[in-house]
């Protein structure tokens, strides 16, 4: 996501960042690149020019300091700037003392509310809240199915009715989830053009009588230009706190971020990155910029990591690990912690500097379910002890996974040079990963 | 005044009536009538000597979705002119000129196969039931297959438009092989000696590698049953997309084969102007634009049309 954009900015600033003086010239012309850069990220035209024009002003002033080049300097600003449009802080939910909280979720038709509540709803289990779901969607006859089937998936309980009144379906869920002592409430509501007078006083409705703590607005990231008059519609119904950007999965540019903000003030809470449940994060403006910017998101990367890893699997992992050993066990572990942690699409895209090198490597997913169908057909003992695979087990092996002897062979062969780098890691040399210290 | 069907489809004569034309326009102007003001507003003031006015012609021409490669295509154009006095009229032509000679389509063969593509969302069902219907009414016998085996409620929507159409209908169970209902249909259009076969098929992001290698595993089994098929192959794009659309017609164009867009959803908020990359960009034409819910409302592309409609210098009156 943004990709386009970070490289684009990258390019230009690279000339900026070995110039050794900035004038006026050269601050012009790169403050035009980035205004067409950005304009053809789908940025609203006025947010835009708002940006290169403080951008400017700073760049000009006497700002820069001592430890910077003048080219550094304008990045920076440049980052502040995207930073603080996209709002400067993380942008949380709101709780009431006096449970539950309950989150109302509008958009419009096909953006992805109903895929965005269970996200959502696993999310917060993950922080350690007890969520329910409301299916006041009574548009589109297989969404309330479609919201318990994702129910039953993520083991949160749906509650629905079967009336043909939403507003007295939401009022009636929320108050089974209430007596069921849920703390959180999740009310999906039916998708709804913005210029549809009828729908959206419907919703206006549904409002009124669940009375949400945070009312989600949830916007296609591909919509473009005409996310701001979406949001804006919105905003005067239902006066929304904050915004769920989905199907940033595609390659989707994402502008719509930045002028949703700009337009509505309100924040984009949250940003969904893949069609798996789990893969919806918390929206930081601070970190998306670094990363508009081409300067990886390191840090969104260490705290998947960190909540994808159970703390035992962690332990015993860095053991063996520092022993050297590497068995088809830990082989399973640490593929599965990667699954956990979401695509490896989206965690090469947030690593710096390779955004731009790997962007055409497409990682096959596919071929990772085959490694683990394999190491799946190993009995324990292989697991533990694969100098053991001989031939005949091999067959067996590519029989039972329905892979071949050579891809057998080849997850072999792996399993060898990465134990033998473990060793090198654990003799002390590992090497330094670029950006992964000292950053804050 | 805007294309006909009969033209379209490289038919011989009976077009549609002169008054159905005009409405035509009509809607289609009103469609883009945002895109319209946002793109006259620097044609009254521009001053072909200042820089200026130069770039506020192509941010107003970016913030309409055109894109960066389009917009300079466009201005180096203009700026290659000697009479831009009229940067109205220039830029209608220009547009015209970029956007291509109108396109027919592919029908002739018996039968012909037409392959619906696009990401989820866009319409693609829809426009498959208008186009059935426009096809028998211009003499086609059509046949329907619902390749779209992900989405169960897709069949039966697809099944009430060709009843409607009066098309012959090839239906699958959830989660079969859309290749083979794809094979299917076309067999059977082959023993019926139906004229025209229409194949739908599942929304997927064009990224979801998968996905992209299933649809091309449809193209091929289409290939190996028909020769010479599929005929078309329609990219459905949404209207309301911004330059990610480019995207899609990029990738879905390496993965198929794309030979024409459907442009739909452009109902009034949205840009359009995305038709501009695609068809510069990629060379690919626009071969339908659908702008609105109504049978009716999708119609043939016409690039004379569209640049008229999309920068309103015919000297019309606007329709708001």
């Amino acid at each position: 996501m943004f990709d386009a954009l970070g490289d684009k900015l990258q390019s230009i600033l690279g000339g900026l960042r070995s110039r050794g003086k900035l004038d006026e010239e050269t601050i012009s012309k790169a403050m035009r690149e980035i205004r067409l850069a950005l304009l053809e990220a789908d940025v609203n035209l006025d947010v835009v020019k708002q940006l290169t024009a403080a951008v400017k002003e700073r760049a000009l002033g006497a700002e820069v300091t001592k430890s910077l080049t003048p080219g550094q300097e304008v990045v920076k600003i440049v980052h502040e700037e995207l930073t603080r449009i996209m709002g400067s802080a993380d942008s949380r939910l709101a709780f009431t003392g006096r449970p539950p909280t309950v989150i109302l979720l509008a958009g419009l038709q096909g953006s992805g509310k109903t895929t965005a509540a269970a996200k959502l709803a696993l999310m917060l289990r993950k922080d350690k809240k007890s969520p329910a779901l409301v299916a006041a969607d009574l548009q589109r006859p297989a969404a309330i199915s479609q919201l318990e089937q994702l129910g039953k998936q993520i083991q949160i309980p749906v509650y629905s009715s079967e009336r043909n009144d939403p507003v007295a379906a939401a009022k009636l869920g929320l108050e089974q989830a209430r007596s069921q002592g849920r703390d959180v409430v999740i009310v999906d509501t039916a998708g709804r053009l913005q210029i549809d007078d009828e729908l959206m006083h419907e919703l206006e409705e549904v409002h009124k009588v669940v009375k949400p703590h945070n009312v989600l607005l949830v916007l296609d990231s591909m919509t473009g230009q005409q996310a701001v008059d979406v949001a804006l519609a919105f905003q005067d119904r239902v006066a929304f706190d904050g915004v769920v950007l989905t199907k940033l999965d595609g390659d989707a540019r994402g502008g719509a971020a930045l002028s949703v903000r700009a337009a509505t003030g309100k924040p984009i809470k949250f940003a969904s990155v893949g069609e798996k449940l789990d893969q919806l994060e918390v929206f930081h403006p601070d970190r998306m910029a670094s990363r508009i910017l081409g300067m990886g998101d390191v840090l969104t990367l260490i705290e998947k990591a960190e909540a994808a890893a159970t703390e035992d699997e962690q332990a015993d992992m860095e053991a063996r690990m520092m022993a050297g050993e590497m068995n088809f066990d830990d082989f399973l572990v640490s593929y599965r912690m990667m699954q956990r942690m979401g695509s490896m699409k989206s965690l090469i895209s947030m690593l710096p500097g390779v955004g731009k090198e790997l962007k055409d490597v497409d990682v096959d997913e596919q071929q990772m379910k085959r490694v683990e169908a394999i190491i799946l057909s190993m009995t324990p003992r292989e697991r533990k002890l694969p100098h053991v695979i001989d031939g005949s087990r091999r067959q067996r092996i590519a029989n039972g996974s329905g892979t071949t002897v050579q891809q057998v062979n080849q997850l072999l062969t792996a399993r060898k040079q990465m134990q033998k780098m473990m060793k090198q890691f654990s003799k002390g040399k590992m090497p330094a990963l670029p950006g992964m210290s000292g950053k804050r | 005044m805007a294309r006909s069907w009969s033209e379209l489809l490289g038919d011989e004569g009976d077009a549609e009536p002169e008054a159905e034309r005009r409405r035509f326009f009509g809607r289609l102007r009103s469609s883009l009538g945002r895109t319209r003001s946002v793109i006259r507003l620097p044609i009254g003031r521009f001053d072909p000597r200042s820089d200026e006015s130069w770039e506020e012609l192509e941010e107003a021409l970016i913030s309409a979705d055109v894109g960066m490669a389009a917009t300079d295509a466009l201005v180096e154009r203009l700026r290659k002119r000697r009479d831009v006095d009229d940067l109205g009229q220039a830029l209608v032509e220009e547009t015209e000129a970029l956007l291509g000679e109108p396109a027919t389509l592919a029908v002739q063969e018996r039968p012909s196969v037409i392959l619906v593509v696009g990401v989820n969302g866009t319409g693609k069902t829809t426009t498959i039931g208008k186009l059935a219907h426009r096809l028998s009414r211009h003499g086609r016998s059509v046949l329907i297959a619902a390749a779209d085996t992900f989405r169960a409620a897709a069949d039966e929507q697809l099944e009430i438009w060709a009843e409607r159409a009066g098309a012959d209908f090839v239906g699958s169970t959830k989660g079969s092989d859309p290749a083979a209902v794809a094979f299917d249909g076309v067999a059977a259009a082959q023993s019926r000696g139906r004229d025209v076969v229409l194949v739908d098929t599942a929304g997927r992001l064009h990224t979801q590698t998968n996905l992209m290698d299933e649809l091309r595993k449809i193209r091929r089994v289409i290939e190996g049953r028909l020769e010479g098929a599929p005929h078309e192959t329609l990219l459905v794009l949404d209207a309301t997309t911004g330059q990610n659309g480019l995207q899609q017609a990029r990738l879905f164009q390496e993965a198929v084969g794309v030979t024409g867009v459907v442009l739909t959803k452009l109902d009034g908020s949205a840009k359009g102007g995305i038709v501009l990359p695609v068809a510069v960009e990629l060379g690919l034409p626009v071969k339908l634009v659908g702008v609105g819910e109504a049978l009716e409302d999708l119609q043939p592309f016409d690039p004379a049309d569209f640049a008229r409609a999309l920068v309103g210098a015919d000297g019309e009156p606007d329709a708001e």
